[in-house]
């Protein structure tokens, strides 16, 4: 039952805190969320300056970059996916522990940015797995960074904790393992996760 | 009866650490009890082979995790330790050589003849050499 927020409000000036478990659980979640330290390319250099006094990601509840994907809550993208790192980087974020949240950083992450072209460029990381935040630029700069933390915080907060519209850790039934790309004659095989990325259509 | 039963049990040294160790329980067990209580209710746990796969910066793992190691490198800690304590040692010494008398001198040499003879014994035994 949710509270009507005008009353909460009212409530809370007569010094009355009313919530539910639901909230208090996104609110630990969204101020918890631990990165990977895993970085790939030119972004990773952004990335560690927005965790750097400057920036001061601590501020967000996400300084603690842990070095294992069994202890992380978040991947970021930082930079160029090449073909070669791919199946990495997917193994990766398979071996994280749910709930699990991805921020593809920078137009390479998003869609192979500036190396489009090359033969050896994978065209967006979300071909293979989901991700929750782009961030756009080249690289972004810190501010950008966090402001794809806070929207991924925002993200968190509106989760629900049971019905329809409840987040993939916490349906039984929704996928849990998403496919390792394997280098194939040409390229990687599959070449996208049909379950993650539909291919655009294209338009004439 | 009762109530005096209480009181005894309450008048006993040890009834506050009781309190305080089944406390200190309380906090370790109660947190864990939760997390359970809530991956019981609220999220399936989804395994598989990927995800359980060991963990090797995101390649593909080879073999097992629990491999042994070899336990020969002891001979160079034992090896590396003379050298060191001598060091030690040797400064403090070096340092005060002016005001000490023939017994102190004669302890150090002895201390000192003791991590040579380590020594001899580790060349006669051909560690020195590198395999």
């Amino acid at each position: 039952m949710a509270v009507d927020e005008n009353l909460k409000i009212e409530l809370g000036k007569q010094g009355v805190f009313v919530t539910t478990i639901q909230e208090l659980y996104n609110w630990g979640r969204k101020n918890s969320v631990w990165p990977m330290q895993f970085g790939l390319a030119c972004c990773a250099i952004e990335m560690i300056a927005t965790t750097m006094a400057r920036y001061d990601l601590a501020r967000f509840g996400a300084e603690v970059f842990r070095p294992s994907p069994r202890q992380a809550d978040l991947m970021i993208i930082s930079g160029t996916v090449t073909k070669k790192m791919a199946p990495q980087v997917v193994r990766l974020y398979n071996q994280m522990a749910e709930p699990r949240y991805v921020i593809a950083m920078g137009a390479c992450a998003i869609s192979g940015g500036p190396f489009k072209q090359g033969y050896n460029v994978l065209k967006g990381i979300d071909r293979y797995i989901p991700v929750d935040v782009h961030i756009p630029g080249c690289p972004p700069r810190p501010e950008a960074l966090i402001q794809a933390f806070m929207t991924l915080q925002k993200k968190i907060d509106q989760h629900h904790l049971t019905g329809e519209g409840r987040p993939r850790y916490l349906d039984a039934e929704a996928q849990g393992e998403f496919p390792v790309p394997e280098f194939g004659a040409h390229d990687l095989e599959p070449a996208r996760n049909k379950g993650v990325w539909v291919l655009p259509e294209e338009i004439r | 009866m009762e109530g005096q039963a209480t009181l005894t049990m309450a008048s006993n040294p040890y009834f506050s650490l009781t309190v305080l160790f089944v406390a200190a329980l309380g906090f370790g067990l109660a947190p864990l009890a939760l997390a359970w209580l809530w991956a019981h209710f609220f999220s399936p746990a989804k395994p598989n082979a990927v995800k359980n796969a060991i963990y090797e910066c995101g390649l593909v793992s080879q073999g097992d995790a629990w491999v042994q190691f070899r336990s020969s490198y002891y001979l160079y800690a034992i090896i590396f330790l003379i050298f060191d304590v001598e060091a030690v040692f040797l400064l403090p010494f070096a340092v005060a050589f002016t005001g000490l008398g023939a017994a102190a001198c004669l302890a150090m040499l002895v201390f000192v003849l003791m991590l040579v003879e380590g020594l001899a014994w580790a060349w006669a035994k051909g560690i020195l050499t590198w395999v």
